[in-house]
């Protein structure tokens, strides 16, 4: 077995120095007998050639996005990843260490999470971020239970444009955490008035921009109706590349931001693992949930970094932590750090208008094509097509046609007669004039 | 040690690297997008119209910027690892290969099921070999993490306990237990009622049957547990938790110990969360990602949080919703997360269980047992153990054997970085004093645990003998030294910030 090293002989050996005759005699105590001896028959191990044949042929059997036209993002976006990125985040040194408890020989690490925390900080608007969290449904969890922490209510108020699944962990959290979630109804195509449902028991109040349906909003209002009653705002974002283009959050009276970091530097990679963006203002820094990097000095005083106001931590507080959160997501925020500074400003702001570009060329093109029509007054590189028929029916045949065309709604809202007809499209820096004229020609024939 | 101070700053290959914002700057990117003309904005009155203050840096400066930082880092590529409970194990490099085929890595989780077949096949193959390896009927496979393992696993629990009338009050959790499952059963609204360890290291089996009741809903135990041991009751715990009318959850982390030996499932345990990151090698990363996957009897199966893949004539499919209410089969509590959980985690787990077959899984088990074992038996008379062996895949020492020397076990652990060694597990699990729980893996050749063992004698007669000192100034061979923690925690510093400019008038 080649990741095994020991030789019959060195086992023998090590038995010896032990003062055993046999294996077992160390798994005294522990109850084998019940262990079929071959599970799954006669499996054997295999080499490196057969193994990779097998799971290549599974690979096989998708249709990956690149090799069609792809218009799908509702929470998880399709963009360039620069050759440098996997290619650094693949050094060992990062690749195979564990979380930095041990500063003197993870500043590495650390340093990279420091120059992330400060990213995320920047991009959001928020004075401080952590290390990472799982994702932005996990993350959104985490957030309205710090918000309830903070303002020692447990209202929360979630906004029909939220992410679904969002909304979902939310209120499966809800359930054993106790606090009260009032999701506002998900139709796009009725106003939502979220200030009228704010008062002096509400927590929070959690809204995406841009919505799940793609539209952009001034949260200005929103934010001043939350902070009149003593309520959080928090907001989620989905697409981070958006940031590039629209006012920060924070800009807009967020107090807490949280998001979906995938978008930089990591695969879509069918849904995991992706990274849970988290940032807030400073004064809420010690109720957040998550690993913190804090800069620091060593006994020569030399500066240096280290994982800091752990006391808010499980392996600290136990039952009295903020989070039961350990492991992050600590390889996907070096992703997403990587990337962005290769992108740098400059390059951020370039890719957010080219994604833009390309949807408003979409947008153009699709819009009223057999009945279907654009129901967004505003978006950055997502919108909602509304059909004349079931939107689930017209995935499948443009499928058919060799077009990845879009989320119908209904798959993540199943059921709600309103939304049945509801095409979440996508379009980014990868979407090409061909692709565009790809799913229109589809659209024309599925649609005639 | 003489004091060398460069004029660079740089000392050899250790390079000092200042902060991307120290060297970045807004004009630069090494990415090459067009700039495009927007004639036609969709964006409305939210967009952005102040500056960011990212810096930039062009491909060759990021290069080096993260290379330099990435050797500053101890990692398992570079030598033994044994952070106790961690499971450093190696992280074969064909389960990355494998991870950035086009077919799993570029599709997306919401594309039609007829076009992800492959992607489905690979989560159900994978679900297949858990539940097999460990015994169990059902399996939850999005949890991100152990702790999220954990947090899914006590969920599913008190709704099945709420579906028979009342969700009971109290969780117990011995005292060596890792934080997270204290944490994790609070977040689930549960009392957390600390059950003691014996003078074996194993939990005081009396003081657990006393403290069941009616108003009991679960207990954590991690086994083998945190000192390392097989908690050898456990078929008589698992009787009388159920006797009680409550679930027993089983903290996997130290599954690595038991894979191929042992099915949980054959033990009376309830559900047990398997980190991928751990026994089935898939790469730390300096903190994540992970998976979490929580197998469970069927009976709780039936709560399991959603989504789940399914099998049928037609192919398989991924079920993301209850059916709807009253439906008892799909009585699942709600999602957890995003989408179908950590799939590109779930690819490498997979490539590796292949890889090793059942025969070589259990060979795992039979060598991270082993490779403790040895380092125990050879370093038990220079540093002290707590409690006797056999262990399983790790083994606790405490700090017996540095008393009177003035040593700690934070010294000794630093004085182990000097040596070109991760420091294992210190201060954890709490029972002992002054722990240092150290967990090999089967990673390791006979000839460098035999290096170790060496390094360890030679470090614990230094500390005997007087060199107090030296382990007090330790590590010194480090790009940094000892780190102001108090510091740090004082006065928070969590990001950059521009030097203060002169106040200019706004």
């Amino acid at each position: 077995m080649r990741y095994l090293p020991h030789t019959e002989t060195e086992r023998g050996e090590m038995l010896a120095a032990i003062g055993v005759a046999h294996i077992d005699e160390l798994f005294a105590g522990v109850p084998t007998g019940s262990m079929p001896r071959e599970l799954f028959g006669p499996s054997t191990h295999k080499g490196e050639a057969e193994v990779e044949r097998i799971m290549s042929a599974m690979a096989a059997k998708n249709t990956t996005a690149g090799s069609v036209p792809f218009f799908l993002g509702g929470g998880a976006y399709r963009h360039h990843i620069p050759a440098a990125v996997d290619h650094l985040i693949q050094r060992s040194e990062f690749l195979t260490s564990y979380t930095p408890y041990q500063p003197e020989i993870s500043q590495g690490t650390l340093q990279m999470l420091f120059e992330f925390q400060t990213q995320v900080a920047l991009l959001t608007g928020m004075d401080a971020a952590n290390a990472s969290m799982y994702d932005g449904a996990s993350a959104c969890a985490e957030a309205v239970m710090m918000a309830n922490r903070v303002t020692r209510r447990k209202k929360a108020i979630l906004s029909g444009g939220l992410h679904p699944q969002y909304r979902e962990a939310t209120v499966t959290q809800s359930h054993y955490t106790e606090f009260e979630v009032h999701a506002a109804p998900q139709n796009p195509l009725e106003a939502e008035d979220l200030a009228a449902l704010i008062d002096d028991q509400t927590s929070c109040v959690v809204v995406q921009n841009p919505d799940f349906f793609g539209r952009i909003k001034d949260l200005k209002k929103i934010a001043g109706a939350c902070h009149a009653l003593g309520a959080l705002l928090i907001v989620a974002v989905a697409e981070v590349v958006s940031l590039g283009a629209l006012a920060s959050p924070g800009e807009m009276g967020a107090d807490i931001v949280i998001g979906e970091g995938q978008s930089l530097g990591n695969p879509l990679g069918f849904g995991g693992p992706y990274l849970g963006l988290f940032a807030a203002r400073s004064k809420f820094v010690r109720q957040m949930p998550g690993r913190l990097c804090g800069e620091t000095v060593d006994q020569d005083g030399a500066r240096g970094f280290v994982l800091t106001l752990s006391t808010r931590e499980q392996h600290i507080r136990r039952e009295k932590a903020t989070s039961n959160i350990c492991t992050n997501s600590g390889l996907c925020a070096l992703a997403f750090s990587i990337h962005l500074t290769l992108l740098g400003e400059v390059g951020l702001t370039r890719l957010a208008r080219l994604n833009h570009a390309n949807a408003v060329k979409l947008a153009d093109r699709v819009d009223g094509i057999g009945g279907a029509e654009v129901i967004n007054d505003t978006f950055f590189n997502e919108f909602t097509l509304r059909l004349p028929q079931p939107a689930e029916q017209v995935a499948n045949e443009l499928t058919a046609r060799g077009v990845l065309g879009g989320i119908p709604v209904s798959r993540l809202y199943p059921g709600e007669a309103a939304l049945e007809n509801l095409l979440l499209v996508t379009a980014t820096e990868l979407t090409m004039e061909d692709d565009i004229e790809a799913l229109a020609g589809a659209l024309n024939r599925v649609l005639a | 040690m003489t004091e060398i101070t460069t004029h660079s700053g740089h000392r050899g290959l250790d390079m000092a690297e200042p902060l991307i914002f120290e060297q970045g700057a807004s004009g630069r990117s090494g990415v090459d997008w067009p700039e495009v003309e927007l004639r036609n904005s969709r964006i409305g009155a939210a967009a952005r119209k102040r500056s960011i203050g990212l810096p930039g840096l062009s491909e060759p400066e990021a290069v080096r910027h993260y290379v330099r930082l990435s050797q500053k880092n101890y990692a398992i590529d570079l030598g033994l690892y044994p952070l106790g409970s961690c499971t450093m194990k190696h992280n074969p490099r064909l389960n990355e290969k494998v991870a950035r085929l086009p077919g799993f890595a570029d599709i997306h989780p919401l594309q039609p099921m007829s076009t992800v077949q492959g992607a489905l096949e690979m989560i159900d193959t994978l679900a297949s070999w858990l539940k097999g390896l460990t015994g169990f009927d059902s399996i939850a496979m999005s949890p991100a993490a152990g702790a999220h393992g954990e947090l899914c696993g006590l969920m599913t629990i008190r709704a099945a306990l709420e579906a028979m009338g009342n969700a009971r009050e109290r969780v117990l959790v011995p005292d060596s237990a890792h934080g997270t499952n204290p944490a994790t059963a609070a977040l689930c609204g549960y009392r957390i009622d600390a059950v003691p360890s014996n003078e074996r290291g194993r939990i005081d089996k009396a003081a657990l049957l006393e403290k069941l009741g009616p108003d009991v809903a679960a207990i954590m135990l991690t086994n083998p547990n945190t000192c390392g041991l097989f908690e050898e009751d456990i078929v008589e715990i698992a009787e009388a938790v159920h006797a009680a009318g409550a679930y027993f959850y089983c903290d996997g982390a130290n599954f690595n110990a038991l894979v191929g030996k042992v099915r949980p499932g054959d033990l009376g345990i309830d559900a047990m969360h398997l980190n991928l990151h751990k026994t089935f090698s898939t790469p730390h990363g300096g903190g994540g990602p992970g998976a979490g996957p929580v197998v469970m009897t069927a009976e709780l199966g039936r709560f399991a949080p959603l989504p789940h893949v399914i099998k049928s004539d037609d192919g398989y499919t991924i079920v993301e919703h209850n059916a709807g209410e009253g439906d008892r089969a799909t009585n699942h509590l709600g999602r957890m997360r995003s989408f179908h959980g950590q799939a590109g985690v779930f690819v490498r787990a997979l490539t590796y269980i292949l890889s090793h077959g059942s025969d070589g899984l259990r060979k795992i088990s039979e060598d991270a047992v082993l490779n403790a074992n040895y380092i125990a038996a050879r370093l038990k008379d220079d540093l002290s153990v707590p409690y006797p062996g056999p262990y399983m895949h790790e083994v606790l020492f405490d700090d017996t054997f540095l008393n009177g020397t003035d040593v700690t076990t934070l010294d000794f652990a630093k004085a182990m970085i000097d040596e070109g060694y991760h420091p294992a597990t210190i201060y954890f699990p709490l029972v002992v004093h002054g722990a240092l729980l150290t967990e090999p893996t089967e990673s390791e050749s006979k000839q460098s645990l035999d290096q170790f063992i060496e390094t360890l004698k030679a470090l614990a007669a230094d500390a005997k003998s007087g060199k107090a000192e030296m382990f007090k100034n330790a590590p010194v061979l480090t790009p940094v030294r000892r780190l102001d923690e108090t510091r740090a925690a004082r006065q928070p510093v969590l990001r950059w910030r521009p030097a203060a400019l002169p106040e200019a008038a706004e």
